[in-house]
């Protein structure tokens, strides 16, 4: 197993260890209090995901052909939701991600359990960083 | 009645999601059906199922029996005749008829202005500008306080010569505040206004007496009244739907058509264009019926004034929560709460809150102006109706506490 399934495994894992929703959405809000600060000089509208309802914004920087994100947003879960992504897709090659199916966000099967709307959020996060990875490969 | 009793009525409120028992405050977007509603759609859809006025046999006559029935058990739950009363979609439905009637009835000219209270749901704002897009009309807008309550004072200087019709909700779906319709009612027509009451979010709640508000037009939904979706009802004072052109054009609406001209049914089929909603039509009187006995039962309204007395207190006293539509006269509250809590942000509450078994409402609640009046970008809205009990109102709050305590 590479690197890049170990850490989505490790999340299916974690995912797995919890019976109830609550207390899944529990350890997503964790994840979104801890996620490094994010300069407020970056929240600017090209950094904004389209097709969230509340608002994130997504930074990317490309060194050695690799993608470092950084993501901020105004509600928790959200925050707590690109984080799970960025744990899985930080430091990974442009061509990595590009070619990644991204499957295993399904299997936690988040999306049922958001609502509509954040469900569609989530579906926008995955296809920015798709894109900023095709952008680079 | 006991509440217990009430609740046994509506059979969805035994569902369980996530494994928790279903706690419904989303009744303000639509409320559980009864189970007299069910019962009688049921009947419609496989005993009495035919198209209504246009055929001689016996299975017409039925279905145009239960459907005129149902007209004349609105205009009596109203008070009014059943000539007055026009079955649409919905609320918005109802809205959008009347918008473009009215437009197209040289109701208004060039330059005329349509006042519209600040409060208002998407429904009764975007129809009327697009008929004041469409006709050069002009839309000013009637505000209101940091308490949610409308400013009467400033009524009479906001009406001018040039002000033809008023917009107002009987109760905001967001700040639950029951308007004094009568009076805004007495001040538009003393000068020469007409006034539209949008009723959708005050039918659940309130014993609605259009001859005693004195409205001129009174719109809203029977699926937030215990009733089948796609039905929804305009009133309107004889005299001035008299005066109104229909709004599509179609069958049933006619009197009769030909290639030089066609005339219309009178009113109030002539706003009835097509086949209509002949399953849920009927399935209203139910829920009329059922309606009728709870605004009379004194120990169901007892214990929703407790109910009330118990969540504002409640949520007062969370720190950080902001209720929006607070009255002065408590009485003049329904059951419906809006709020914000600082440093939390109203999704997370909502789906949090959800994975407990709480179906709540976050977001602009389809009234973006009263955001923007009130500076968010949203609210969480907990809309309770007479069967919720005061035990789902207390998990509500003790839930609510630990959520916010989880996000921040
Ligand atoms: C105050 C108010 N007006 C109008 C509407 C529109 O009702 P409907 O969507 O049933 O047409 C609603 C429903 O949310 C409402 O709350």
């Amino acid at each position: 197993m590479n690197d890049l399934e170990k850490a989505k495994e490790s999340i299916i894992e974690d995912f797995a260890l919890f019976d109830e929703w609550l207390d899944k959405y529990e350890y997503i809000i964790g994840l979104g209090k801890n996620l490094e600060m994010f300069p407020v000089e970056l929240k600017t509208d090209d950094r904004l995901i389209k097709g969230c309802q509340s608002r994130v914004w997504l930074d990317t920087k490309v060194e050695d052909g690799r993608l470092y994100f950084r993501a901020d947003s105004d509600a928790i879960i959200t925050k707590g939701i690109i984080s799970l992504l960025i744990s899985v897709y930080n430091g990974r090659t442009a061509k990595e991600i590009a070619s990644d199916d991204f499957a295993w966000i399904e299997t936690l099967g988040l999306k049922e359990n958001l609502s509509p709307t954040r469900a569609g959020g989530l579906a926008s996060m995955i296809s920015t960083i798709r894109r900023e990875a095709e952008a680079n490969v | 009645m006991k509440i217990q009793e009430l609740r046994s009525r509506f059979p969805q409120l035994k569902e369980s999601v996530y494994g928790k028992p279903l706690v419904y405050l989303d009744n303000a977007a639509t409320s559980m059906r009864l189970d007299a509603v069910v019962d009688k759609w049921e009947q419609m859809s496989l005993k009495f199922n035919s198209n209504l006025h246009r055929a001689v046999h016996a299975m017409a006559s039925k279905a145009t029996e239960e459907y005129e029935s149902a007209r004349l058990a609105t205009a009596d739950f109203l008070n009014c005749s059943e000539k007055e009363i026009v079955f649409t979609s919905g609320a918005t439905d109802s809205l959008n008829l009347l918008a473009f009637s009215l437009g197209e009835s040289a109701f208004f000219e060039e330059g005329d202005e349509i006042l519209i209270c600040e409060g208002e749901h998407h429904s009764d704002i975007v129809p009327w500008q697009m008929l004041a897009n469409h006709k050069s009309l002009l839309i000013k807008v009637l505000p209101i306080n940091a308490n949610g309550e409308i400013a009467l004072s400033q009524l009479p200087e906001l009406i001018g010569k040039r002000t033809k019709l008023c917009c107002v909700a009987h109760v905001s779906n967001v700040l639950g505040i029951i308007n004094p319709v009568a009076e805004i009612a007495r001040i538009c027509h003393e000068k020469g206004c007409l006034l539209s009451v949008d009723g959708a979010q005050a039918v659940q709640h309130l014993k609605v007496d259009v001859r005693s508000l004195d409205c001129d037009f009174y719109s809203f939904s029977a699926h937030k009244m215990f009733a089948a979706p796609g039905v929804g009802v305009l009133y309107g004072k004889l005299g001035l739907l008299e005066r109104l052109q229909p709004y599509q054009g179609g069958g049933e609406m006619i009197e009769s058509v030909s290639w030089k001209g066609t005339s219309y049914a009178g009113v109030p089929h002539r706003f009835e264009a097509g086949t209509r909603n002949i399953s849920s039509v009927p399935a209203i009187k139910p829920a009329l019926a059922f309606l009728n006995d709870l605004f009379l039962d004194k120990e169901i309204i007892d214990y929703q004034e407790n109910i009330i007395k118990y969540l504002l207190q409640e949520l007062n006293s969370v720190p950080g929560l902001h209720l929006y539509g607070v009255p002065s006269d408590p009485s003049r509250k329904i059951p419906l709460f809006s709020f914000t809590v600082d440093g939390v942000h109203h999704e997370d509450l909502a789906l949090v809150m959800d994975k407990m078994g709480i179906a709540l409402r976050s977001g602009q609640m389809c009234a973006e102006p009263l955001m923007d009046r009130f500076g968010v970008s949203g609210m969480l809205r907990a809309s309770f109706a007479p069967y919720n009990s005061m035990e789902e109102a207390e998990y509500f709050t003790a839930s609510l506490k630990k959520a916010i305590s989880m996000l921040k």
